[in-house]
């Protein structure tokens, strides 16, 4: 699904490199997590991949089924499959979640030559999908994540990517400001997600998230590097050992 | 209507029998003192403080230069509404004035024919009283020459909108004069679309009675226009005033609003949404004297601004003496989609009480950049993405309208306007 070859990044307006060459391969369906401690560069690899400006690749690859994404806008990034559930979901006042919600799913379908949902429709698909994330119709009304709590600005990601069916999931921190019960309800609302071809990739900085998003493969990334790949169990050895260990051991 | 000279203005406007003469004897002397205002304080020049930047040229010069584009491509309004009033040229035509409950709306024409007492306490009278401190003699020549223009009292709560509208061809000179008055206890919102005249100078004196409500809903968004607007009104004991703007459209557009709060416990606002592209300038001059207890007053203005597109706000708040527990907001904003637009602000507060809250703001910024990545990243083409920005921006400008249904309009027009630019 996804194939990061030895990409190597650094700041558009300071000579300071932050990624210093990723290798990453994702099959379809699966889900990797990649864990690290803060400033490892976790947050960068999400935003170059999902095309933020600001940073400046250096070397290698990304390719998204096949298409070489790093040099798509981020919109055609967007409509190719590819979603970020963002740390930091941005507020925007005025423009209302719904208007949002669906100018977003209109606009990836026209970029994909595909029909747009039709207001009825639309408006069907997003209560349901809203009530699963016990969004209401309040929040659904309500300018995008203005005055929304950590926890639902995160639902509100979950509920984007909902609407918006990506093959690529991206999530950086999700669990980041959640408590037990919000972050139990937003991995469910992953977890609905998982169809066998839909592939994840879920940054976190704790284990706890991946109680309940089950990886398949976790890596380790610190100072710009994957330092080590492997089961579950990996995150586990964190949780008990923290990264100092992991760290020594790439030294 | 206007020359070059003061004088030349006057003598014209004085020469003119036509327009002095015909709507009567209280209209003849209002009109004559009006010229003689605007002759001794001299038209509006460039070197004026006051119009520092906005020149005065287009308004002050004989000659009208643009032709006015017949139609505009998005309608707003249309059909929607049960009482609508057309001006055709620059002509009110008559035939059109609409019977409405609790109001009585007549022509300016007809004034002096119609006896209407109540007009003559007002037409002239505010425009004078806003000539202090600072001279507005284009407004003052307006009230000399003016025959056209409609006369709204109303007496009681008027349920619906009242709409004027206006479709001109050519180069239309238009000097139109409204006058308004809103009785204890009696509410009217209006609502102006359209362009009366290639080039427009045109006058709303409005008077809030106690207790009485009056709301102003503009949309000027039509081309090749050169527009000067003054509102003057006087605002009673808990009342309301609201007037909101939308401009998308026109060359050179300065919309003045005097505002004097005479009664305690009243709430006025004044508030613009402008969407400037390429050979645009606009200008929101607000002046509001408080000159009662515990009364409210609110500006806020956004303007975003592209392809060299100029933005002006000046608003000033004078608190006088006694006008305690003054509420004072105002703010200014402007963001500018490149970097050959502009956006110049003097914001003034002026306090002669000591128990007030005044607060001002002026700020001018660029797109947010976090915000347009995160709309991208949804797959919202950029685009589309900084028209969805510009709607935020200008959302709290919005806001000041109070009946939703209006401020849905709005925002459906500036959503279509943005998607055809
Ligand atoms: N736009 C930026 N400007 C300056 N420094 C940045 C920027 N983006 C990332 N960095 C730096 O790059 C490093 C990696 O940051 P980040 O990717 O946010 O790490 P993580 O998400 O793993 O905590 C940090 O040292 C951070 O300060
Ligand atoms: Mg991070």
């Amino acid at each position: 699904m996804l194939e990061i070859k030895n990409l190597q990044v650094q700041l558009e307006e300071e000579d300071k490199q932050i990624l210093k060459g990723v290798d990453l391969s994702l099959e379809a369906g699966k889900v990797h997590a990649i864990m690290g401690p803060n400033g490892s560069g976790k947050s960068t690899l999400s935003y170059v991949l999902s095309g933020k400006g600001g940073y400046e690749v250096t070397a290698g690859s990304a390719h998204l089924e096949g298409n070489d994404i790093l040099s798509m806008e981020p919109e055609e990034r967007a409509a190719a499959g590819l979603f970020l559930a963002f740390q930091y979901p941005v507020e925007i006042p005025g423009v209302g979640n719904m208007t949002f919600l669906r100018t977003a799913v209109n606009s990836q379908r026209k970029l994909r030559g595909e029909p747009e949902m039709s207001a009825g429709e639309f408006l069907k698909v997003v209560r349901a999908k809203a009530k699963d994330l016990k969004i209401d119709a309040e929040m659904l009304k309500r300018p995008v994540n203005v005055g929304f709590s950590g926890g639902e600005k995160k639902r509100n990601e979950i509920l984007q990517m909902a609407m918006l069916e990506p093959k690529m999931c991206i999530l950086d921190e999700t669990d980041s400001g959640l408590d037990v019960d919000a972050m139990k309800l937003v991995a469910q609302g992953v977890n609905a997600l998982r169809d066998g071809k839909r592939t994840f990739l879920v940054i976190t900085h704790y284990q706890r998230l991946l109680d309940h998003i089950k990886p398949d493969v976790v890596h380790i990334m610190a100072a710009g590097r994957i330092i080590k790949s492997g089961g579950p169990e990996l995150a586990l050895q964190v949780e008990n050992n923290g990264y100092s260990d992991l760290l020594e051991g790439s030294a | 209507m206007v020359l070059p000279s003061s004088e030349a203005a006057t003598r014209s406007a004085m020469h003119d029998d036509g327009l002095i003469s015909s709507p009567g004897a209280w209209a003849k002397e209002v009109r004559q003192s009006a010229a003689e205002r605007a002759q001794n304080q001299g038209l509006p020049e460039r070197r004026d403080e006051y119009w520092k930047y906005t020149r005065p040229d287009f308004f002050v010069q004989e000659s009208v230069t643009l032709e006015a584009q017949v139609s505009p491509k998005i309608q707003i309004f249309n059909n929607q509404l049960k009482a609508e009033i057309l001006f055709e040229n620059a002509v009110l035509a008559a035939e059109t004035l609409p019977k409405v409950a609790n109001c009585s709306i007549e022509s300016l024409d007809d004034a002096a024919d119609l006896d209407l007492h109540w007009v003559s306490d007002i037409y002239g009278k505010l425009e004078l009283a806003g000539q202090y401190p600072v001279r507005r003699s284009l407004a003052a020549l307006n009230t000399a020459k003016a025959s056209q223009g409609v006369l709204v009292h109303a007496t009681g709560q008027v349920s619906d909108p009242i709409r004027i509208h206006a479709v001109c061809a050519g180069r239309t000179d238009a000097i139109i004069h409204h006058v308004v008055k809103v009785d204890a206890g009696a509410s009217v919102t209006l609502i102006e679309t359209g362009q009366y005249g290639a080039r427009c100078n045109v006058v709303m004196e409005v008077e809030v009675a106690d207790t009485g409500h009056f709301h102003h809903i503009r949309v000027q968004d039509d081309h090749e226009i050169h527009a000067l607007t003054h509102i003057f009104a006087r605002i009673g004991a808990d009342s309301t005033f609201k007037s909101f703007t939308m401009t998308s459209g026109g060359k050179m557009t300065r919309n003045e609003c005097i505002l004097e709060l005479i009664g305690d416990n009243s709430a006025v606002s004044v508030a613009g949404a402008c969407l400037g592209d390429n050979d645009f300038h606009h200008d929101d001059t607000v002046f509001i004297t408080h000159d009662a207890v515990n009364c409210e007053s609110r500006q806020v203005f956004k303007k975003v601004l592209r392809n060299g597109a100029v933005g002006v706000f000046q608003g000033k708040i004078l608190v006088k003496a006694g006008a305690q527990k003054t509420d004072g907001y105002q703010i200014s904003q402007s963001l500018l989609l490149d970097e050959d637009s502009q956006f110049l602000a003097k914001p003034e507060l002026e306090i002669y009480a000591d128990d007030v809250a005044c607060s001002h703001g002026s700020t001018c910024g660029a797109i947010d950049e976090q915000a347009l990545f995160y709309l991208r990243s949804r797959g919202i083409p950029e685009a589309k993405a900084v028209d969805l920005l510009t709607l935020s921006f200008m959302a709290q400008a919005i806001e000041e309208i109070e009946d939703s249904k209006i401020s849905a309009a709005i925002l459906n027009h500036l959503t279509d306007t943005l998607e055809a630019r």
